[in-house]
């Protein structure tokens, strides 16, 4: 166990070097450097912002200083807003946290909730019902049902508030971010269910007495509920990505329209703070439901 | 036998012998000998799978689907007589009065040539903000679209059946240290991957030669490089399980000892027990590669303009949603109308083809 969690730290420090060395490179063969703006600036100016951020070394040693900024928490300042950028990063991701923890709260609570009622009715007008919808929501990029939700809720029939710094309405975001991940819980736990529904000791502890609801949450669910598990790393990273787009069309102030506005504006070090900073969370959390994952199973071994 | 026996020509035998008389029965007709088989035709894995597929409605549909779009993005802009990037003209003048019409209606222009005689072909699903015909737009949309996930889902099937077949086939240090690649590239965040590459190959390759490339941009060619580069691992993932599990057959010890080569018995005996499996999710990769296409248009990342995609043209429906509902219907139809009927087709396929679910 002690094993199996150092090489799983082990892979996850390595993907994040070899991230943080993909941005870095990557950026760096852009041509013309982040200082070549559209303004002339005389050759001392320039010569003085290279100094100042370190853009006069060779690339090797850039990327040593860079790694070293950024283990104490400094990403540097970004090229359009001049503000720092790790503090952006905090501020901003405060919001797209509280939006994405709904997210995935609705998303496994709904599908759990769904795919066990498709498994318990397999094959009758519930199942199918719930199977057709879960089957039409994978069928629609997040930005599309995002728009759809915000014309017909918010501007057609006013039923929901649209999102505004003032009024934190997150009911709308939430669903289309939801959505995606939810309709994937609910199959994952609809043939997880019924593989074990058919285990023989649910049929013993049926032939045992025990009361339907004992045998539905005790011995069936909880144990359903374990490649549910293995799918919560994925569904965070597809979770803050789909924020990327859902915060952008809600117009919601979060990390995600923070890094599309860095994309549209080519302000790369942002491009860079941020994608390392969601590559280490994404990877993080990979982690972390891994080693849950081989906690609460003990019949598996993963090497 | 040298002769036949026919009925009439057989000699009168003596009424009390225990012989039997063949006047008395008659020849058993082709479709009686039939009906006395007590084996049914002989049907290849394919054929059977073939039968299973057709008796799967939602399947057949999805395919009936399939083509009628393939259908339609062959023959729409060769019937209808815009093009995707002409702004419309009346009688050779520029109709600037043509923006944002809704379908099937003309502007004053089209109505006064029509008025006097002339024909405007109907704009079927009105026209943009520029004045281009949408139908057209989107019917190039999706062939953009549908082009993008094949294309995408052919590099990953290529990569990822040859990496996957070779760990598995070998096995031992090889396997581990390829596996160990795929581990690392399996776990970095493809997303951020592929918008961090699509901003810097964007800088880095100014694409400005001719041809299908050049046209769809540099963000496409940036998008099947990510492809090539990441996409493949979750293929080369299965291919080698699927490997792994057949390599202990007894038919591969058999041709290993009869003396074949690697490469032979990989494709003459491995490749063709597990080609099932791998079709199955390429089919799958369509539908996500589309995806991830028209998550890059929305964020600016997408084809080239004036080249639709389905993607670019769901996201600049956007700025006139409350107005122009339906500028964003049509596409977002054709998205999930494509996911759908891949999706299902690919359950489909699974289900009479995956060896692991027949029985």
């Amino acid at each position: 166990m002690a094993k199996y969690i150092f090489k799983r730290v082990l892979l996850a420090i390595v993907t994040i070097f070899i991230v943080c060395m993909i941005t870095f490179f990557t950026m760096n063969a852009i041509p013309g450097g982040p200082f070549a703006g559209e303004k002339a600036k005389s050759p001392e100016v320039q010569a003085a912002l290279e100094k100042r951020f370190n853009l006069d070394k060779p690339v090797g040693q850039q990327f040593v200083i860079y790694m070293g900024n950024m283990l104490r928490g400094d990403f540097g300042i970004s090229a359009k807003t001049g503000r720092e950028i790790s503090q952006t990063i905090s501020s901003k991701f405060a919001v797209s946290a509280k939006l994405g923890i709904f997210a995935v709260l609705t998303a496994v609570v709904v599908g759990v909730v769904l795919g066990s009622i498709a498994a318990l009715m397999r094959n009758r007008v519930p199942d199918r019902v719930i199977i057709f919808l879960s089957t039409l929501f994978t069928s629609l990029p997040s930005f599309v049902l995002g728009s759809f939700l915000l014309v017909i809720f918010s501007v057609k029939l006013g039923w929901v508030k649209a999102w505004s710094p003032t009024e934190q309405n997150l009911v709308l975001p939430v669903l289309a971010l939801a959505a995606y991940p939810a309709s994937y819980i609910t199959r994952l736990t609809k043939t997880s269910m019924l593989d074990v529904l058919g285990q023989d000791y649910v049929r013993t502890a049926r032939a045992k007495g025990v009361a339907s609801w004992k045998v539905l949450f005790v011995h069936t669910l909880r144990n359903a509920l374990i490649p549910v598990v293995t799918y919560l790393g994925p569904m965070i990273a597809s979770v803050l990505t789909g924020s990327l787009v859902v915060e952008q069309i809600f117009t919601i102030g979060g990390l995600g329209a923070e890094f599309v506005q860095s994309i549209t504006n080519r302000d790369y070090p942002m491009i860079m703070g941020v994608t390392i900073f969601l590559a280490v969370f994404m990877v993080t959390m990979n982690l972390l439901t891994d080693i849950v994952y081989k906690l609460i199973d003990p019949r598996i071994t993963l090497d | 036998m040298d002769k036949t026996y026919d009925v009439d020509q057989m000699p009168k035998k003596n009424p009390l012998s225990l012989q039997i008389d063949l006047s008395k029965f008659e020849k058993a007709t082709d479709e009686e000998k039939k009906q006395a088989d007590v084996m049914s035709e002989s049907t290849s894995f394919f054929k059977d799978g073939m039968r299973k597929l057709r008796k799967n409605p939602l399947a057949m549909f999805s395919i009936i689907v399939l083509v009628l779009i393939i259908l339609m993005i062959t023959i729409v802009p060769v019937v209808v007589p815009y093009s995707y990037s002409d702004i419309i003209t009346v009688n050779g003048k520029r109709d600037k009065s043509a923006t944002n019409m809704a379908p099937f209606k003309y502007s004053k222009m089209e109505q006064q040539y029509i008025d006097e005689g002339g024909k405007v072909f109907p704009h079927i699903m009105g026209t943009d903000e520029l004045g281009r015909d949408y139908f057209v737009r989107v019917a190039y949309g999706t062939r953009i679209s549908l082009l993008v996930g094949v294309f995408a889902s052919v590099i990953v099937l290529i990569i990822g059946v040859l990496y996957g077949s070779i760990a598995g086939y070998f096995g031992g240090k090889v396997d581990l240290i390829m596996m160990r690649i795929v581990d690392i590239i399996y776990s970095l965040p493809d997303l951020l991957m592929i918008i961090l590459l699509s901003v810097v190959l964007n800088e880095v390759l100014k694409f400005d030669g001719h041809g299908i490339l050049a046209r769809l941009g540099t963000n496409m060619i940036s998008l099947f490089i990510v492809f090539g580069l990441l996409y493949w691992v979750g293929m080369a993932r299965l291919v080698r399980g699927q490997i792994l599990t057949i390599k202990k057959n007894e038919y591969v010890l058999a041709a290993q000892v009869s003396g074949a080569k690697s490469s032979r018995i990989i494709r003459r005996h491995i490749l063709p027990n597990c080609i099932s499996v791998i079709i199955i999710s390429a089919a799958l990769q369509i539908p996500s590669a589309i995806f991830t296409e028209s998550f890059l248009s929305f964020i600016s990342l997408g084809v080239k303009a004036p080249m639709p995609s389905l993607g670019s043209l769901a996201s600049a429906a956007r700025s006139g949603i409350t107005t122009y509902t339906y500028k964003l219907i049509f596409p977002a139809l054709m998205i999930g109308l494509i996911t759908l009927a891949f999706n299902l087709l690919g359950d489909g396929l699974r289900d009479a083809f995956d060896p692991k679910l027949r029985r």
